[in-house]
């Protein structure tokens, strides 16, 4: 079911794929070949490898039960968070409460948890700044004045 | 002897401290990454390759360091395979068949010791193989137009697909979706945007090295969090290391066997170390009268496979120097790091940059002599880092990860695409489908509609020219029977079960079988081998 339901989508994809391909707009200056030919060549091809995997599809796969879903979704949601967190407030906080976050979704213990995240954040910034000589804040930069 | 002055030129370059210390440090790490079940080669490469800008490495220095990161990881899988029976990598996975039953009969010392050597002599005999056989094949590859490179493009496409998947239905469509990523951008010759649906951040292209660290080092956190890492820490102690001088001398014709076999077998586009440790250690077992002690520790099947893995290594640098292909995940990454350094592999690299190719021949000779240091006398050091729990070790290599892209483009777009690259990573290990063919697709996509594009010029347009030379047919034979052949092959030959699911280069996953705990373990990671 999971390999029909993923060829499915890449069937969708490829059509879009091809589609988008032929709206590309060609320049006065064109070879034989054009800006259209490859892409649409690699989506059709693409689209049937999808059509044989969803007509012949592997054995149905173990998917995860709901909590691990929910871990899952947590840990998307604090990488994302994390990634915009990292300019306006200085390494060592989000890296601490993501690495923090990441590890108690990994191994359900709090105390190793909050300990890996402090360790990590304030390990890996000393090795960035000091070693590496990155430039990264520590503190957010309104901090510093 | 002109190999011999160039060499010399390339001790010149290795031997200055910098690059020295590097290459010491580029060991070090290497093994623990390789020994480190859930980092492997490719992804342990690709996330220092961000760092490696940032230090201001030069092209070089960084090639040097990262070949040693490389070469370092194909010695430390072993480790792992042999005292946990977990490989520490893809290609380290038939070592696991003969090293752990020789550690759990009290010789793990001795395992760990005769792969040491074994892995140093299949390293050096592919690093001399590497240095004679480059420049010629160097100076073969000046004949190839573009209608041949677009014919080894599909070639390295196609035999890629064939080992690092036993679905070819599945390898192509991953193939595809890196064909299609490397598209979204500014068109080279016409200037045009494409697939970039207005977004500014895309005219770029997608960044491979986004794409790389995305789908082979975030997507571990989310197998990891699947499989509440099962923890790999296990009290592991060496008491003493002793040189096992009787199995050393009895296996150096093996060790001799498997490196030219593993060679070989590296040097296949798209191929790599899996496919290097693989038939070595079914070569060995072929040649070999007496069989029984296979599978139960036998000595030569320890030096079999990593005298294998890694002489593969080193073969899968030639092409990829050479020809500009990667012959697998890890080497796909480094290809990544050439091309981000403006250097052009090729037979070009050969006569302008000498100081490049050379310099890192010496290095990797240099390296190997550092590695058997380490993984022989030191080798307990390395013991101590199998007992890095996986939830220290996941967070760290996330916000590594996060650091060095951030620090290669400051966007928040390119960590956003980082993320997204990791859940589809997730995703398609779970549906079996292979991730490295998609990062080579990635690397080689633009080449390769180049190449079309410009054969088709040459032509105007007169498709038969791209099946117009002796070597372009003889691509295009090969490339075809590279794509059919496994899918032919897997009806007489069952591929070998591991009897521990695959940690490590993953996707290149021989044993993609599919057993009971593929859903929680599929832990592989893609790659690599090299």
């Amino acid at each position: 079911m999971s390999d029909r339901l993923f060829g499915l989508v890449v069937v969708i994809a490829s059509v879009a794929y091809i589609g988008s391909a032929l709206q590309i707009q060609t320049s006065f200056m064109v070879d034989p070949v054009g800006p259209k030919t490859f892409p649409i060549l690699v989506g059709s091809i693409g689209g049937l490898c999808a059509l044989l995997v969803m007509i012949k599809p592997d054995p149905e796969k173990h998917w995860p039960d709901g909590r691990t879903w929910v871990s899952l979704a947590v840990a998307l949601t604090v990488l994302i968070a994390y990634a915009y967190a990292l300019k306006p407030l200085g390494f060592l906080i989000p890296t601490a409460l993501a690495a923090g976050i990441l590890s108690w979704q990994i191994s359900p213990r709090i105390v190793p948890a909050i300990l890996t995240g402090l360790g990590l954040s304030g390990g890996l910034f000393l090795i960035f700044k000091f070693v590496l000589g990155l430039s990264l804040f520590a503190v957010p930069r309104g901090w510093l004045g | 002897m002109d190999t011999l002055n160039l060499l010399a030129s390339g001790f010149a370059v290795a031997l200055t401290p910098t690059t020295l210390m590097l290459a010491v440090a580029g060991c070090i790490i290497g093994t623990m990454v390789g020994a480190l079940p859930g980092l492997g080669p490719s992804n342990g490469v690709a996330i220092l390759i961000p760092l490696a800008f940032s230090f201001g490495l030069d092209a070089t220095e960084a090639l040097i360091l990262m070949t040693s990161v490389y070469y370092g990881a194909m010695y430390g899988g072993r480790i792992s395979s042999i005292l946990l029976n977990i490989p520490g990598d893809e290609p380290a996975l038939m070592t696991t068949l003969d090293g752990y039953p020789m550690a759990k009969a009290g010789r793990a010392s001795d395992a760990l010791v005769l792969s040491g050597v074994a892995s140093f002599v299949g390293a050096t005999f592919a690093t001399i193989g590497l240095m004679l056989l480059a420049p010629l094949l160097a100076r073969v590859a000046y004949l190839f137009g573009p209608a041949e490179y677009f014919a080894l493009y599909l070639l390295a496409f196609s035999t890629l697909g064939g080992i690092a998947s036993n679905n070819q239905r599945k390898a192509a469509l991953a193939s595809c979706i890196g064909l299609a990523i490397a598209m979204i951008g500014l068109d080279n010759s016409t200037g045009m945007a494409r697939f970039t649906g207005g977004n500014l951040h895309l005219l770029d292209g997608v960044d491979f090295l986004v794409a790389i660290v995305g789908l082979f080092a975030v997507s571990e956190v989310f197998v990891f969090i699947e499989s509440h890492g099962k923890s790999t820490a296990i009290g592991v102690k060496i008491d003493k290391i002793t040189i096992p001088f009787r199995d050393i001398a009895r296996t150096s014709g093996t060790m001799l066997r498997s490196s030219v076999i593993g060679f070989v077998a590296g040097i296949l586009p798209g191929a790599g170390a899996s496919l290097g440790s693989f038939l070595a250690y079914m070569g060995e077992k072929a040649w070999v009268r007496d069989k029984s002690m296979f599978g139960k520790g036998d000595a030569r099947g320890i030096a079999a496979p990593e005298a294998g893995n890694n002489a593969a290594a080193g073969g899968a640098l030639v092409p990829m120097l050479t020809l500009g292909v990667p012959g697998s995940g890890t080497t796909a990454v480094l290809l990544a790091l050439l091309m981000t350094l403006n250097i052009t592999p090729g037979p070009l690299l050969f006569t302008e940059r000498p100081d490049v190719v050379w310099g890192l021949i010496a290095a990797l000779l240099i390296a190997n002599v550092v590695l058997l240091v380490l993984n022989v006398p030191m080798v307990r050091i390395f013991v101590k880092v199998l007992s890095v729990p996986p939830w220290i070790l996941l967070p760290g290599v996330t916000m590594v990860s996060f650091v060095g892209i951030y620090s290669l483009s400051g966007s928040y777009f390119d960590l956003v695409l980082m993320i997204l690259f990791g859940l589809l990573g997730w995703f398609l290990r779970k549906l079996d489908v292979p991730t490295v063919p998609i990062i080579l697709g990635i690397l080689l996509g633009n080449a390769m509609e180049d190449n079309l594009r410009r054969a088709m010029t040459l032509s105007g347009g007169e498709w038969t020219y791209l099946f117009s030379s002796k070597i372009a047919i003889g691509f295009w034979i090969a490339a075809v029977l590279g794509f059919l052949a496994p899918i032919l092959l897997s009806r007489v030959i069952t591929k070998p079960k591991g009897h521990v699911e695959p940690v490590g280069e993953g996707t290149a996953s021989m044993d993609s079988t599919p057993s009971p705990d593929d859903g929680t373990g599929a832990r592989g990671r893609d790659s690599d081998g090299p």
